[in-house]
């Protein structure tokens, strides 16, 4: 990367000088001082029409205030947002937002995490000085998931710009002038998008809302963590806002190689609402073991004991299966335990569906392949499978199942299994054949690793708490390795990534901090893809 | 009688054939002396010539802002290898205004001849003639104009001989005030809404379909070819120094004879208003004048002796404006015009920035309230700081046009306020 270095100027603001690159906005150079510059229409992945006329700051020899979303920086340039003049401007935006503003905070699915509410506080304006009555709009739907709320909207026009500079479908636009303008679809018509949802993020206030969301939670009743999203291959970071142990919404979380600030409509409403297993099977809360034709709930030391004596009886060499949905971390627990029993292999498979790109950042795509880890399995020695149990059939001797929820198992599944190890989440009917089963977390319930469609090794944090006796699988499979004498007993995620990346060459020199919560790509990772992508 | 008043003190060049039909086809034009320039200008003068002509005549932008003609002309780049427009702004929608309605009726001729001249010395090759469309009695006679200016050669791909091509288009408005800013009306040709752009880049450097490009008002270009037969000198006859030549006044109100009036630039406003225009109806005394379009401070009937020239009328505290002359008797409700004229503003704010779009609603809202008796005493002082709040701060200046009647009409008519607020009465005599 020896790119020639981009001019540089020295602006001043508020008094504290930067040094910026020449191409740079006031706006963005006062980020760079640490200042934020309120805004409305200014969206950093956006044009900036400078319409909202909040950002308007003072530049010394200027005669007016100037916009600082479209104000180049220029040497020596003298910026004050601080000023009397750039502060009675921005009061007095606020006001004439609240003019005609609803008010309607308590009612309003924004309020907590509303920008609008925020600058109001901020500059200490709980009162107005308009007695008139206030224009009313009403809502109406843009897109059968996203309610508009006119007499909320700013008029920002972030929403617009979205569709018309992100989407690339410009469905919506501004209609009618004045006090009277609103936005509206083209042709008054509902819209569809794969991306349309993003227009709810945009949105500084609560005029566009989910209508999946409306009215639930209050925003400040949620808590956020860090997550990727499981949705398709992409990776998208997202944050899963959950409350009461369940996740209420995910939202993306800035990237700017992977998902820059926008995620897809499909892995929200995965998400949104998410129950862990799916609604399909019933959820597996404690170890169970059999007993005849009947399944026993026993502790974790007991069930490992009947497993590790199980597998060593019935020897190699054996067969595995994973989802391509576990953690890098689990897979390589699993990993262990093959070696202990002495064989390799596994295989996994990849549910596919229909791909859709955000033409604006053309790299974010709703990615055919529905599953989050298929090249962090691959890269871990395991075998994309077209056909999983056409494969298994007739092969004798020890069978491991890490993740995957057999749903669509012919019913003697693991019957001809010398021994038959389940670690899932959910017990569906092939799982319950097997002699021992192990419940295990889902990636919400765990901090790990999944390893997107380039390679791209990136961190989710644990976000709920596991039910009943559930474990993360690498806790589980690291327990049984080690009783087997293969490893050691691995005592958190971060170890059991350092342990994966001293032994398999493309995660080499990768710890949890290194990768932080951008992610690295893996060296072999160009391989990797092309594996997964050879079967169908 | 010339077309509907005129009065010997008028100095009539842009409206010398103003009622005088055998004005408007191209034959009746050229026997009066029409094209003329063009016929000089495009064969034996060089651009440059043509733009020190017009920059040496002084002459200044008729729409309302009043910079420089030939100094907009210069700012065009040369041999940049991009296609360059002009833009007539025939869109006149200024409160007050019917000048350039006029000029395009009666001699459609002369605004072409101004607008090939201009585009010959900005190097464009196209003008975009964008006429307001409520003007349904002017657009045919204009198009007709077209079709034959490019049947003799004065238009098309040939002019005048010169191998030079230059074609023009009508576009016809959908009602939009704010289609007449000039950044505003390069966006609603280009197909979208009429929103004005932020500047810089100003239209010079990135205009019309991100090119190049002139926009110039109907009574500038009208005025181009008259300079051009005559000089710089002869122009420079009338007016001041710094407000050479004629203006057209729009004059309508509580006068005996409204109508344009074209008079030198250093000719007296209370002279327009009280001569020209016979003064205020019997019986009558004058009571405010708003000079230049409703978008100008409105002036005291005792402030209007002073020149109309761009100096005079800043001196005496309002603005040439597009010309607009709005005279009220003491029968007018200050508070009422000025209600009445901020709602036009909030009814045609484009609604992009948020002083315009809210503060000229709420204004007209309060107004209204001072109007119909429901006045607070905090109104005055919340009007005077909302007027603030918006002057200065957005993209375009119609939140400034909307803050200016209110801010003159309280500084000079505060007693009517008064009136409304504290006796629910008004000081207009019935």
């Amino acid at each position: 990367m020896t790119q020639p270095a981009a001019e540089l100027v020295t602006v001043t603001i508020d008094g504290i000088a930067v040094q910026v690159p020449k191409a740079m906005t006031v706006i963005q150079a006062a980020e760079e001082a640490g200042i934020v510059i309120p805004r409305y229409c200014y969206h950093p992945a956006m044009s900036s029409p400078a319409q909202c006329r909040m950002c308007l700051v003072e530049v010394k020899g200027a005669p007016k205030l100037v916009p600082s979303c479209v104000q180049r920086v220029q040497d020596g340039m003298e910026v004050r947002t601080d000023s009397p003049a750039a502060r009675k401007a921005r009061r007095a935006v606020i006001e004439f937002l609240l003019v005609n503003h609803p008010l309607d905070c308590p009612i309003c699915d924004a309020a907590g995490q509303c920008e609008l509410q925020d600058y109001a506080f901020e500059t200490g304006q709980l009162r107005t000085r308009s007695v008139d009555p206030k224009r009313v709009l009403g809502r109406d739907h843009v897109t059968p998931d996203v309610l508009y709320f006119a007499d909320r909207c700013v008029l920002c026009t972030r929403c617009v710009r979205f569709m018309e500079e992100i989407a690339r479908e410009p469905t919506l636009v501004v209609v009618q002038r004045g006090d009277r303008a609103t936005i509206d679809t083209m042709a008054g018509e509902l819209f569809e998008h794969p991306f349309s949802m993003n227009i709810v993020d945009v949105c500084p206030v609560g005029a566009l809302v989910n209508e999946d969301f409306l009215f639930k939670p209050r925003a400040w009743d949620l808590d956020r963590f860090p997550s990727v999203c499981p949705g398709c291959a992409q990776g998208c970071n997202i944050t899963l806002d959950t409350k009461e142990n369940r996740v209420v919404r995910a939202k993306p979380r800035p990237h700017p190689e992977v998902n820059a600030f926008w995620m897809c409509d499909h892995g929200r409403k995965l998400l949104a609402g998410w129950v862990p297993g799916g609604e399909r099977g019933e959820r597996l809360e404690a170890p169970q073991i059999r007993d005849g034709d009947r399944l026993v709930a026993v502790s974790w030391p007991q069930a490992l004991e009947r497993a590790a004596e199980g597998l060593r009886q019935a020897g190699g060499p054996g067969r595995a299966i994973v989802s391509a949905a576990a953690a890098n971390e689990s897979l390589y627990a699993l990993r262990k335990v093959m070696q202990a029993l002495g064989f390799a292999g596994g295989a996994f498979r990849v549910p596919t569906g229909p791909t859709a790109v955000l033409e604006g950042f053309p790299k974010l795509q709703l990615r055919a392949e529905r599953v989050p880890n298929a090249v962090g399995a691959a890269l871990l020695g395991f075998r994309r499978s077209a056909d999983l149990f056409a494969d298994l059939r007739g092969r004798r001797g020890a069978l491991l199942v890490l993740g995957d929820p057999l749903h669509d198992a012919p019913a003697d599944f693991g019957r001809d299994a010398a021994f038959y190890l389940y670690a899932g989440s959910v017990a569906s009917p092939a799982a319950r054949n097997a002699h021992v089963l192990l419940p295990v977390t889902t990636f919400a319930e765990m901090d790990g690793t999944f390893t997107n469609f380039e390679g791209r090794v990136q961190r989710f944090t644990q976000a709920l708490t596991p039910p009943g006796m559930a474990r993360p699988a690498w806790v589980a499979l690291s327990a049984l390795s080690s009783r087997m004498g293969s490893g050691a007993m691995l005592d958190s995620a971060a170890e059991a990534f350092a342990a994966l990346a001293a032994e398999f060459e493309p995660f080499r020199g990768m710890t949890y901090e290194t990768l932080g919560f951008g992610g690295r790509i893996t060296e072999a990772a160009e391989g990797a893809a092309a594996v997964t992508s050879g079967g169908k | 009688m010339a077309y509907p008043f005129a009065h010997p003190r008028e100095v009539r060049i842009v409206s010398k054939h103003f009622g005088d039909a055998g004005a408007r086809p191209v034959d009746g034009w050229v026997e009066r002396g029409g094209y003329r320039a063009a016929r000089k200008a495009l064969p034996e003068m060089t651009r440059d010539q043509v733009i020190a002509t017009v920059e040496a005549s002084g002459l200044r932008g008729r729409g309302g802002a009043g910079f420089p003609t030939g100094l907009k002309w210069k700012f065009m780049p040369k041999d940049d290898g991009k296609p360059h427009y002009l833009v007539v702004n025939a869109d006149e929608s200024e409160p007050g205004t019917f000048k350039d309605r006029e000029i395009l009726r009666w001699t459609p001729h002369q605004l072409l001849e101004g607008a090939i001249i201009g585009a010959y010395a900005i190097r464009a090759e196209h003008i975009y003639i964008y006429i307001r469309g409520e003007f349904v009695d002017v657009i045919p006679v204009l198009r007709r104009a077209v079709v034959e200016a490019y049947e003799r050669g004065f238009l098309g791909e040939d002019v005048l001989g010169t191998g030079l091509r230059i074609e023009c288009t009508i576009h016809v408005g959908a009602g939009a005030y704010i289609a007449g800013e000039e950044t505003g009306m390069l966006s609603s040709l280009e197909g979208r809404r009429a929103e004005p752009r932020m500047k810089p880049p100003f239209p010079a450097q990135a205009g019309l379909f991100g090119m190049p490009t002139t926009v110039n008002n109907v009574e500038s270009l009208a005025a181009v070819p008259h300079i051009l037969v005559n000089g710089a000198d002869w122009y420079r006859q009338w007016g001041t120094e710094q407000s050479p030549g004629t203006k057209l006044f729009s004059c309508c109100g509580h006068l005996r004879r409204p109508g344009n009036y074209e008079v030198a630039m250093d000719f007296n406003l209370k002279d327009l208003v009280f001569d020209l225009c016979g003064g205020p109806r019997p019986g009558r005394r004058l009571r405010a004048v708003i000079p230049g379009g409703s978008s100008v401070p409105v002036l005291t009937a005792d402030e209007i002796d002073c020149p109309v020239s761009y100096e005079g009328l800043v001196q005496a505290g309002s603005m040439v404006g597009s010309g607009g002359l709005i005279a009220m008797d003491d029968s007018a409700c200050l508070v009422r015009a000025v209600r009445r004229m901020v709602e036009f503003y909030a009814h045609e704010s484009c609604g992009q920035c948020t002083q315009c779009r809210e503060g000229t609603a709420w204004a007209a809202r309060i107004l209204r309230r001072i109007e119909e008796g429901e006045g607070r005493d905090s109104d005055i002082p919340l009007l005077l700081d909302i007027s603030e709040n918006m002057a200065g701060k957005t993209i375009c200046v119609l939140s400034d046009s909307a803050a200016a009647p209110i801010v003159s009409s309280i500084q000079k008519f505060e007693d009517e306020y008064w009136a409304h607020i504290r006796r629910r009465s008004c000081t207009a005599v019935s």
